[in-house]
């Protein structure tokens, strides 16, 4: 399906499917063998300017937005799912900085990341707020020019590996969900440590950890926006960031589409290809029609964001909701078609099957994106029915 | 510091056909790439370049579609492209084709390296880098592997050798041809082929370059191809069986065959 990107944006696909499929798919099976951080392919993403691709010119990117951050993202999931976080995974540390950051703040972190020389992270999950958010514990404390950190935030991706972290703290307590505030944390920073790495089912070649703050000392300066709007700063970004999820999802269902689609041409049984039996031909047209309707979800939400349509929080959920519960579906059946050795971890689509996995989970669950949706849906018919 | 690359662009296959009447290469619906040697060559031009600071031309003859393998150069990181390109110069062999390049080069300036692939991926001949370097009389050195120095108006290289490497100084100045083993290329930057996309090439005619009517294209071309055929697949090895007593005496007799 063509989707009419503009010239720019063919160009960034192209190039990001370049890379994946020469560089990242004959690697992916060793990352995620191995768990290591895939520093070299960060490189090669760094060297390609692809890191700045939803950057504003203005501070060294290419200009683009979230239609641009799906379709990288879409094309290095395709190849692993884990891998492509390195890329994704900054970008949601950076939307903070980008949507409600002072003019300093961009000035001072965005080029670097444009250029790949830093990657970021986003930190609000905690070992007791995970989908109630409201539940976090991480504290700021005020002291002179300098707010004080203490709290561990748990699951963040890129952490260890990346050198900025945006986090989520309460400088109230009092007053709730208005009391959290977001702040821009150095690596390197005195009281800053991060936990041991996690095992994972997968996505193994994302670095996941603890991030550790102990009397760690930030400069006010590090404050984003005002005391206070932590949550809706957290919320604006998740509705950027969502979309960049579903396109990670659909191209983990793309990828092992892939996979399936070559094995069901070359695997001869009863004398004949099995691409050639319905059963396997219905599978593979069931797998392809739900992932362009995820897609045109994604890259349809991707637009309004671009066109900066504001109250996408519905929008942003469904694609979220639709690609993660498709991506599973389709990298099941992917295993399915090739039957034992689609089991065996030798062949690649039983990876794509755990990196799915994920997809429904992080940043918000799909039950999560569920109540948002519904929660929504209700809102609007009450509005129309008065 | 002045870098010029020489490119070729070639058609994508190593399975290429040859028109059996004409003797050309057919090359109808066949993709056009950068030679694949040629990759190198900028890559290391490339690196030259932020080695040391400079300006990195690259050139090629060819019909006016070849500006596509320019612009892809300009996107590797490549500055300035220059397509000389003329109906005048259809036919020419590996001499006509150093001839005019060397022309090319002359009008383009001074500069301190040329880097060439070690060879085009479709005629395979690896004589157009070398016959640049004797038109221009500049120092050549091919097959290279590494550029280790480059000071003092002396450029230190590895040549590769069947077994092992010669280190090779000479003035520049000069030309090196290089193999794959010299770099890794790297891929496009998004910023480069916006570059790219922007660059304006340079085209030069026969006549922009100052070369002599009598040098180039065919007429220019001393080479005669007489006849271009595609070798008879060899034959399949024979599997002799037996004993020891009966395997020797098997093969004195095909020996025996084959001297007398």
């Amino acid at each position: 399906m063509d989707y009419l990107f503009n010239e720019q944006q063919v160009m960034v696909r192209d190039l990001a499917r370049k890379i994946a499929q020469e560089k990242i798919k004959p690697v992916a099976a060793h990352y995620d063998e191995t768990e290591e951080f895939a520093w070299p392919i960060m490189k090669i993403l760094s060297d390609s300017d692809l890191f700045g691709v939803y950057i504003p010119e203005a501070y060294g990117g290419l200009g683009g937005g979230i239609t641009e951050m799906c379709l990288v993202t879409e094309e290095l999931s395709r190849a692993c799912g884990g891998i492509a976080l390195g890329f994704a995974g900054t970008g949601l540390g950076t939307f903070p900085i980008l949507l409600y950051g002072s003019e300093e703040q961009k000035k001072k972190y965005l080029p670097d990341i444009a250029k790949g020389k830093r990657l970021a992270a986003f930190c609000i999950t905690e070992a007791e707020a995970g989908s109630d958010a409201g539940g976090i514990k991480t504290t700021a404390k005020k002291d002179g020019d300098h707010y004080i950190l203490n709290g561990t935030k748990q699951w963040i991706t890129n952490a260890g590996e990346a050198e900025v972290y945006t986090v989520i703290a309460m400088t109230d307590k009092t007053k709730g969900a208005r009391g959290a505030s977001a702040f821009i944390v150095e690596k390197g920073t005195k009281g800053l440590e991060f936990g041991l790495k996690e095992k994972k089912m997968g996505i193994r070649a994302s670095a996941t950890r603890e991030v550790i703050f102990t009397d760690c000392k930030v400069p006010k300066e590090n404050l984003i926006s005002k005391e206070g709007m932590g949550f809706i700063v957290a919320m604006k970004t998740f509705d950027n960031s969502r979309p960049g999820v579903a396109a990670q999802a659909v191209g983990i269902a793309q990828g092992s589409l892939d996979v399936a689609l070559e094995y069901a041409r070359k695997r001869i049984q009863f004398g004949q290809p099995i691409s050639s039996f319905q059963a396997i031909q219905h599978m593979l047209a069931d797998m392809g029609t739900q992932i362009e309707a995820a897609r045109a979800l994604v890259f349809a939400t991707a637009r309004m964001v671009d066109a900066g349509i504001t109250g996408v929080a519905k929008d942003s959920a469904m694609c979220k909701l639709f690609a993660g519960d498709m991506a599973m579906k389709v990298t099941t059946d992917a295993v399915q078609i090739l039957g034992g050795y689609g089991y065996m971890r030798d062949y690649p689509a039983e990876k794509y099957m755990r990196d799915a996995k994920i997809t429904q989970i992080y940043e918000g669950t799909n039950q999560i994106q569920r109540n948002v949706i519904a929660a929504h849906m209700i809102k609007e018919s009450l509005k129309a029915s008065k | 510091m002045h870098i010029i690359v020489c490119i070729k662009q070639v058609p994508n296959t190593t399975d290429v056909k040859i028109d059996p009447v004409k003797n050309t290469l057919i090359r109808e619906g066949v993709e056009s790439i950068i030679n694949p040697f040629d990759t190198y060559a900028i890559e290391e031009a490339v690196r030259l370049k932020e080695r040391f600071t400079g300006k990195v031309t690259v050139v090629t003859m060819g019909p006016p579609q070849a500006e596509s393998a320019l612009k892809e150069a300009i996107s590797l990181g490549c500055d300035e492209g220059i397509l000389v390109s003329d109906r005048k110069f259809a036919g020419s062999d590996t001499w006509a084709t150093s001839y005019t390049l060397s022309c090319a080069i002359k009008k383009i300036g001074a500069f301190d390296i040329i880097l060439c692939g070690k060879q085009a991926s479709d005629g395979d001949t690896a004589q157009v880098g070398p016959g640049i370097s004797t038109h221009l009389d500049i120092p050549q050195v091919t097959y290279v592997k590494k550029i280790e120095e480059i000071k003092g108006g002396l450029a230190r290289v590895e040549r590769m050798m069947e077994e092992g490497y010669d280190i090779v100084e000479t003035p520049i100045p000069c030309l090196f041809t290089v193999v794959k083993e010299i770099n890794t290329p790297r891929l496009p930057s998004l910023k480069g082929m916006m570059r790219a996309k922007a660059a304006k090439i340079v085209q030069w005619t026969a006549a922009d370059i100052n070369s002599e009517p009598k040098n180039i294209g065919l007429d220019g071309s001393p080479t005669r191809v007489v006849k271009i055929f595609t070798p008879a697949p060899r034959k399949g090895g024979e599997m002799l069986k037996g004993d020891a007593a009966e395997l020797a005496q098997k093969v004195g007799d095909l020996l025996k065959d084959i001297i007398i």
